[in-house]
């Protein structure tokens, strides 16, 4: 039997008067990848901040193994959206993949041969090594992405936060994150994904939590993944409609 | 004190000043919507060096040739604000503390020549620089008032254009109004007020009369119309109670008063506005905290123990 | 050391200090902070003599932080009250300005604390007020106060290099590997209070500010590496005191504005020029070319 990495009770948080999370509970065990999906505006993006004490919480628990944030914060990595950061700073693909390892590398030290060293790996791991001394800001929005990857490689994380790393990217790059995120399924690592394509849910993912502002369902995917869950959680104007093994979504208004 | 208020050269002051800040409080509005809250405090920065090149040229103090050189000076850094921001990586806000220190270090090397020239009154220029509205004399004010009025005027008449401008410009685009158009009659109005309030307040709190009253107004309103019409109601209060205040002692000076004034109706709005004021903020927090704590006495509890 | 010589390198130093600094400033995107805390150390300065009753270096210093961190923490906590970042600093700004303004206009009175000194500087007056240091001799104080600044200031940078690249860069993710983003601000905000305090005497308030972000801009133009970007601002910081220097004497003028118009200049020509960054550079190459991987 795998061991909870995740348990959530009850969390609330608002921006302002608007409540974007409601009661919110779930358990992520170890080893599976999770995607998080609902409609824009579902609070995807929020529950992660949350999670992770980036955003303030009205009420409610979350614990990583069994213990708050603060001491399970080593082993966690997150992947913010690409847009969260300014891509013309001073800096190269290399230097940027390093930084995940600055929270280990402790105060006034400045990473060593082997920090860089494992930065590079990670780097290859997402195919990125002749790149490693390009300017960010000349990447690609794929190869960004995959910088921003191979960073929370580099962090050696046992659980993984990711925030839409799969949306505006090419079909290689979407290749390559989804290799990267199958190994670390294989190797026992937990991964969460906020996901805005539902077509690949079932092809890329395990387990699918269904969210809009509260948890709609959440289970394995091929139990909860179904029509009427989607349009519940999207509202009822969503219409599912299966063409083999290609799932399309439309609005049942058009 | 009464004597005082009843001097009729403060009450023509006061009066200036009254207008100057209906004006300002109208057009921080139409800044605050267009994300240009700091836009006036380079503008007033940017102003210095025409006003010293306007006074060097006649060699008195003219309040209309001020601030005519006031203003070539302020569209000239809002130019370059434009320019450096669109044509290159540098952010607006880079852009905008570039130009206002810059063209002030100009407007200080030209001042530096200015008061070693002969004659004119350079007391009457460092006046204007700083804000002295007690200085002003009856044509500066008459000056003073037309131009405010006008701006109050364009404010008012094209209020429902200014509205789809700031809200959705591209729509605006679509039934045919010329963004282009707009955005330059916005910054004239804009730079207008800017160096007709520099007289009056200094360059320095300038950015202030355009700024306060428009965040005030924002806690008391959700209506575009409304925040226009009480954000102008404070900076004239502001204006003319600022005025007053610093009339009756002798070398108070005006601009801080002035500022002084509009934010304490700031602190008010920001305790007491009805819109996300703090004491309203906090008792619907505290609400829904307690509405989700009824429906989870159990989770309460946990969450409080953390 | 000459007269002259003296005040070529306490605008040197200023220029180095502001153009360090300024690196940050510009890629944590507060350029404007730096015109906010520049206006608002006045405030600090006026209470520091009001507690004192004399304008120390130390007291200034001390007031000049004490005002720099209550700029940053009331701008801070109107932003999260939602008042646009921009308002709040214009709010705050202006409003310790004017108590500045009127506390030295009522309470202080005519003592030598001069608004238009004070916003202006006047690095001519600097050599006049010496102090004695052991081995080295007398040296005017404002230049020993600015160097020690520098000191601190470059030994913060480096202590803390890749902290501040990583705050400044993506603060979530710093915050989530546990590096404390909150003290980092205050603390940069702080060293921004220091360097304007000390800059105060020579350059004034405004123009601190042109010292502190237009060389580092015009370094943001020339490369994408941040350490070469700390360098460059340093050496545009330098140039631009020594050019400023030269064209006030040339001009017989304020030496503190020909220091900001120098740098102006540098940032025009960058700005015109870079084959980074420039327009030049985008007329010769219009569309940027991203390859694809």
């Amino acid at each position: 039997m795998t061991s909870s990495v995740i348990r959530v009770d009850d969390l609330s948080a608002s921006y302002q008067k608007n409540k974007v999370l409601n009661d919110v509970s779930f358990e992520v065990k170890e080893g599976t990848i999770t995607a998080i999906v609902g409609p824009n505006g579902a609070g995807k993006s929020t529950l992660i901040k949350t999670m992770l004490g980036l955003h303030p919480k009205l009420t409610g628990n979350v614990r990583f193994w069994g213990s708050p944030f603060k001491t399970a914060k080593k082993k966690i990595g997150y992947v913010p959206q690409r847009g969260s950061v300014d891509w013309d700073f001073p800096t190269d693909a290399l230097d940027v993949v390093t930084m995940g390892l600055y929270g280990k590398i402790g105060w006034f030290r400045l990473p060593s041969k082997k920090d860089k060293e494992k930065a590079m790996n990670a780097l290859k791991k997402m195919g990125m090594e002749a790149y490693a001394h390009r300017q960010i800001s000349q990447l690609s929005g794929g190869q960004q992405q995959r910088v921003f990857l191979a960073r929370a490689l580099a962090q050696d994380a046992e659980l993984y936060f990711m925030d839409e790393p799969l949306a505006g990217v090419d079909a290689s790059t979407e290749k390559a994150i989804m290799t990267i995120l199958k190994e670390l399924k294989s190797n026992g690592k937990t991964v969460l994904v906020v996901h805005h394509d539902l077509q690949t849910v079932p092809e890329y993912f395990d387990h699918v939590l269904f969210l809009n502002k509260t948890v709609y369902a959440h289970g394995q995917t091929e139990e909860v993944f179904t029509t009427d869950n989607i349009a519940r959680t999207y509202g009822g104007d969503m219409q599912w409609v299966g063409k083999g093994d290609q799932y399309v979504i439309q609005s049942s208004s058009h | 004190m009464l004597s005082n208020l009843l001097h009729i050269n403060t009450l023509w002051v006061m009066a200036s000043t009254m207008i100057l800040g209906i004006a300002a409080g109208g057009i921080g509005c139409l800044a605050y919507w267009k994300r240009q809250n700091l836009m006036s405090d380079a503008l007033s920065h940017a102003a210095l060096p025409g006003v010293v090149v306007a006074f060097l040229i006649i060699q008195e103090k003219n309040l209309l040739l001020l601030v005519i050189g006031a203003a070539l000076s302020a569209l000239l850094g809002a130019f370059f604000i434009q320019w450096f921001s669109n044509a290159s990586r540098i952010t607006e806000d880079t852009a905008m503390g570039m130009t206002l220190s810059v063209f002030y270090g100009v407007g200080v090397m030209l001042l530096a020549i200015a008061n070693r020239s002969p004659g004119g009154n350079q007391s009457g220029l460092n006046n204007f620089i700083y804000g002295q509205a007690a200085a002003m004399v009856r044509s500066d004010v008459i000056t003073m008032i037309a131009l405010a009025s006008i701006v109050i005027l364009i404010i008012f008449l094209a209020f429902k254009e200014w509205k789809l401008f700031l809200f959705d410009a591209n729509f605006a685009k679509g039934v045919g109004m010329s963004i282009r158009g707009m955005n330059v009659l916005y910054t004239i109005v804009l730079v207008t007020t800017i160096v007709i309030g520099i007289q009056a307040v200094g360059v320095i709190l300038m950015a202030a009369m355009l700024i306060i009253p428009a965040v005030s107004a924002r806690y008391w309103t959700h209506s575009f119309k409304m925040m226009i019409l009480l954000s102008s109601a404070i900076g004239g209060l502001a204006g003319a109670f600022g005025t007053w205040v610093s009339s009756t002692g002798s070398g108070l000076p005006t601009g801080p008063f002035i500022v002084l004034t509009s934010s304490a109706v700031f602190i008010l709005s920001l305790l007491f506005g009805k819109e996300k004021g703090i004491i309203i903020n906090f008792i619907q927090f505290k609400m829904q905290q307690r509405a989700s704590q009824k429906k989870h006495p159990l989770a309460a509890e946990k969450g409080g123990s953390q | 050391m000459t007269y002259t010589m003296w005040i070529i390198l306490t605008a040197s130093l200023v220029g180095l200090s502001c153009g360090l600094i300024g690196v940050y400033l510009i890629l944590k995107k507060q350029a404007m902070m730096a015109d906010a805390i520049s206006h608002t150390v006045l405030l600090g300065i006026v209470l520091a003599y009001m507690v004192t009753q004399q304008l120390s270096g130390t007291a200034m210093l001390v007031g000049g932080i004490f005002a720099g961190i209550l700029t940053a923490f009331l701008v801070q906590s109107l932003n999260n009250l939602k008042v646009q970042h921009d308002a709040s600093l214009g709010i705050v700004f202006t409003t310790l300005f004017a108590i500045g303004v009127i506390l030295i206009s009522t309470s202080v009175g005519n003592v030598h604390l001069d608004v238009q000194h004070a916003l202006m500087g006047e690095i001519t007056f600097v050599p006049f007020t010496t102090m004695d240091i052991p081995l080295i001799g007398s040296v005017p104080k404002a230049t020993a106060i600015l160097a020690l600044v520098l000191i601190v200031v470059i030994f913060f940078i480096i202590a803390f290099y890749k902290e501040w690249k990583i705050t400044s860069f993506d603060p979530a993710l710093a915050a989530s590997i546990g590096i404390p983003v909150i003290f980092f601000h205050y603390l940069f905000m702080t060293l921004v209070s220091v360097t304007t305090v000390a800059s105060f005497d020579a350059v004034g308030a405004i123009l601190v500010v042109a010292m502190l972000i237009t060389p580092a801009a015009a370094a943001y133009l020339w490369t994408d590496k941040l350490i070469l970007m700390l360098f460059l601002s340093g050496g545009f910081g330098i140039i631009s005191a020594v050019a400023g220097y030269w064209v006030a004497t040339w001009l017989n003028t304020s030496i503190s504005g020909s220091m900001a118009l120098m740098t102006g200049c540098i940032f025009f020509i960058t700005f015109l020029l870079s084959p980074k960054h420039g327009l030049i550079s985008r007329w010769v190459r219009p569309a940027e070319v991203r390859e694809e991987a």
